[in-house]
């Protein structure tokens, strides 16, 4: 059999067995009942013990919604959503708050470690960290929030962030605690209207990260949020919210995973993030929501919108993203660039096998002088699967100066899969430059042959090979994250078990 | 011993016959020159014994340290001491060099249940060996093949060959390309790994390349047959005549 026809027949047999991340947690959850109503929302605002307004806010989203329809523009097919069907809060008992980690269910903190997530690493956390001194300096801190279902169960390093001046914590208690902040920024990037996903998102999140860094402070560690849905029939619709204000600095990871289901579900995210003058967020993504077993029955629909405005002078925003997950992936992390000289950046890893579809890309919004943006995409196409760049890059009237660099490349894997580039470029000013290119290749039977010789597996060898062709994109990720996501890349790709 | 045995090996490509029933015999310690004009089977055999897919092999067999080489995968071969200098190197973008031999030797390491390389014991044997072939350090941070000039791609191939230590070369058309100081450079790397314990497989179109690896065999192949086998002197005899007395055969 040829190299990638072999390839080719390892890759079909993946994903169920392969997929690592899906095993259950059995611990009790407290849900509100199935389907959708203004009751349902004054449920959950009241389970938050959230003020008037932000009940408000989510009754006016919802009121928005039901008038909306579900967009239907982006290349991927999937049966219609009954959303009635779909539970909306799912909270893991105790439900009291939580304080320290001894309070967490033991079950979801074996969770946690399951994942290999920095949660584990309990005499780092909060309460019971090491005396100065104690500490390896090798090791960089990582605060993290965990949030389970919907609703956040630990937030790491608060004491430490708290010195420097900087608030992560869950958005339900940044409500609680910070509403003249929340109530500036929330939905001030994504209009509560935005679009159908959104603005449902708007009447029922439960639950996600809020982070603000004060001026001038360089948050003193990564942050990072890990999701993972484990109920049933349950939506997950976080919304996180991040703040830099002038001449601050944070580098922010989320990372995903959900159980093997044979059942769909969504989960339908929202995260505005907001620089002001000098600022810059760099917001990197590891997406591994279950992709569906290897006929294409379960998995994630991962309808998410993510958007940073570059709100001051000089400010920069910067996306990374490496998409492995998800049974659909509709998702355009994207800038407006609004204050001068700002820049914004998208780079990406989509990663498609099996069944996978993914409609990902970008916008980039030109709106200030001398704005500028780079776009680096990486899509790789296994199986059957369908995988979409769609980008926007559009310069305003009075947005002199701007300049784009695009790049786009795809690469295929067997030739039952399919790679597209949808570009769209408008500039309504005649100084702006746009640069776009963009490639489509095989992945070569030579290539795979000359690592073979030389001694790899055949599995080893797409992986180097494919590693090789993403990695542009891996180098913009944390070090921490890109050793990860390098074997995220390999697992999702191989037919070796890991 | 012998090291290799072809024996009346018949090869298909795309229903076509390539090879009709070739045999050959390498011991170890000896290098056998092949000859022959273009389109002869002569990188046909390299990848048949290689293993490259989508050759079908209707007949014959091929022993290597005396088993069965057709029924191990390609990597499995690598592992047990076959190596292929290709005559024409692909590219791996974004895959350092350096990396890569680690990840090849290291998985040839395993497969053979020994235990992996040091990072200072690696790169000590890397740097030893690239120095003797002239290959700049630099050279090893790019990505494998990635802007090589033709001279630097075949030191690369090489200096693989140094490292991995195979017991087995196969080099096919090692002299494509190079101008003489490269063909030279590329020439002592190989003499050097002359050893009573590895055999070499030198294939080539031209008889220039054996003035400088000089054979202790030589074999013309003509239509996917050996017609003619003998001495270094063969070699000598055919930059004279030419190859169309085999071509009429
Ligand atoms: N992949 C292939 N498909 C079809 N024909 C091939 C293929 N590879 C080689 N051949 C044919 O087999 C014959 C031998 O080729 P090759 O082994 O490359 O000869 P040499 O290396 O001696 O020049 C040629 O006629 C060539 O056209
Ligand atoms: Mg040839």
């Amino acid at each position: 059999m040829p190299a990638v026809q072999e390839t080719v027949e390892r890759v079909k047999r993946i994903d169920v067995d392969q997929y690592r991340y899906g095993f259950e947690t059995l611990i009790d959850s407290e849900k509100a009942p199935k389907g959708l109503s203004e009751e349902i929302v004054k449920f959950i605002s009241q389970k938050k013990n959230e003020p008037a307004w932000m009940l408000q806010w989510r009754l006016e989203a919802y009121r928005r919604w039901l008038t909306m329809r579900e967009p239907t523009w982006a290349r991927v097919e999937y049966p219609k959503i009954d959303f009635q069907d779909i539970y909306y809060y799912a909270a893991p008992k105790p439900k009291k708050a939580v304080s320290s980690l001894d309070e967490i269910d033991p079950e979801i903190l074996k969770t946690y470690e399951k994942l290999g997530i920095p949660l584990r690493e309990v005499a780092m956390l909060e309460g019971v960290e090491p005396k100065v001194g104690e500490e390896d300096p090798a090791r960089r801190k990582i605060a993290v929030d965990a949030v389970f279902d919907s609703v956040s169960v630990a937030t790491t390093f608060k004491a430490e962030l708290k010195k420097a001046g900087v608030i992560f914590m869950p958005i339900s208690e940044a409500i609680r605690e910070h509403p003249e902040l929340v109530q500036k920024y929330l939905g001030s990037v994504v209009p509560t209207s935005d679009n159908f996903y959104a603005t449902l998102n708007s009447a029922v999140f439960s639950d996600g990260s809020f982070v603000y860094v004060p001026p001038g402070v360089r948050c003193p560690m990564e942050l990072s949020t890990y999701f993972r849905i484990n109920e049933r029939n349950t939506g997950q619709f976080e919304r996180t919210l991040i703040i830099a204000d002038k001449g601050s600095y944070v580098s922010y990871l989320e990372g995903c995973t959900a159980p093997q289901r044979d059942e769909n579900q969504l989960h339908a995210a929202v995260v505005e993030l907001v620089t002001l003058d000098d600022a810059e967020i760099k917001y990197s993504t590891v997406q591994n929501w279950y992709p569906g077993n290897s006929e294409g029955k379960g998995g994630i629909y991962n309808f998410v919108t993510k958007r940073g405005d570059c709100r001051g002078n000089n400010s920069k925003i910067s996306w990374t993203q490496v998409e492995t997950g998800s049974a659909i992936t509709w998702k355009y992390p994207s800038c407006i660039l609004r204050g001068d000289n700002s820049r914004g950046e998208f780079y990406s890893i989509a990663i498609s096998n099996g069944f996978q579809q993914v409609d990902s890309g970008t916008k980039m919004i030109h709106l200030g002088k001398n704005t500028s943006s780079r776009i680096i995409s990486k899509g790789i196409a296994a199986g059957k699967s369908q995988n979409t760049y769609r980008g926007l890059v559009t310069a305003h009237r009075k947005a002199t100066g701007a300049r784009n660099f695009t790049a786009c490349d795809s690469l295929l894997i067997g030739d039952k899969c399919g790679a597209h580039t949808v570009p769209y470029i408008e500039a309504k000013n005649s100084s702006a430059t746009f640069e776009h290119e963009a490639t489509t290749s095989k992945i070569s039977e030579d290539v795979l042959f000359y690592c073979i010789q030389r001694g790899l597996s055949q599995e080893e060898a797409v992986g180097l090979v494919v590693n090789g062709f993403v990695k542009d994109v891996l180098q913009q990720l944390p070090m921490e994250f890109a050793v990860e996501a390098q074997k995220l890349i390999s697992i999702s790709l191989e037919g070796s078990v890991g | 011993m012998a090291l290799l045995e072809v024996k009346d090996l018949k090869v298909r490509v795309e229903e076509r016959e390539i090879l009709h029933g070739l045999t050959l015999t390498v011991n170890e310690g000896e290098v056998h020159a092949i000859m022959g004009p273009n389109g002869s089977g002569k990188s046909t055999l390299s990848h048949v014994i290689a293993g490259k897919p989508g050759y079908e092999v209707t007949d014959g067999q091929i022993l290597f340290k005396g088993e069965d080489l057709l029924e191990m995968d390609p990597d499995e071969r690598a592992a047990k001491g076959v190596f292929l200098a290709f005559q024409y190197p692909v590219e791996i973008p974004g895959v350092a060099t350096m990396t890569f031999l680690r990840t090849a030797l290291n998985a040839q390491r395993k497969a053979r249940g020994e235990s992996e390389y040091s990072t200072p014991d690696f790169l000590k044997k890397v740097r030893e060996v690239s120095k003797s072939l002239n290959i700049p350090q630099d050279m090893l941070k790019r990505g494998v093949n990635v802007g090589f000039s033709g001279g630097e791609k075949k030191r690369n191939e090489v200096l693989q060959m140094a490292l991995f230590e195979p017991s087995l070369c196969i080099l096919d058309e090692m002299d494509s390309g190079l101008d003489i100081d490269a063909l030279r450079i590329a020439a002592d790397g190989v003499n050097a790994l002359r050893s009573p314990g590895r055999a070499m497989v030198v294939i080539t179109h031209y008889q220039r390349l054996l003035n400088y690896i000089v054979p202790d065999f030589v074999h013309v192949m003509s239509r996917g047959r050996v017609v003619k086998s003998g001495a270094k002197d063969l070699a000598l005899e055919l930059e004279a005549s030419g190859y169309t007395q085999f071509e009429d055969a």
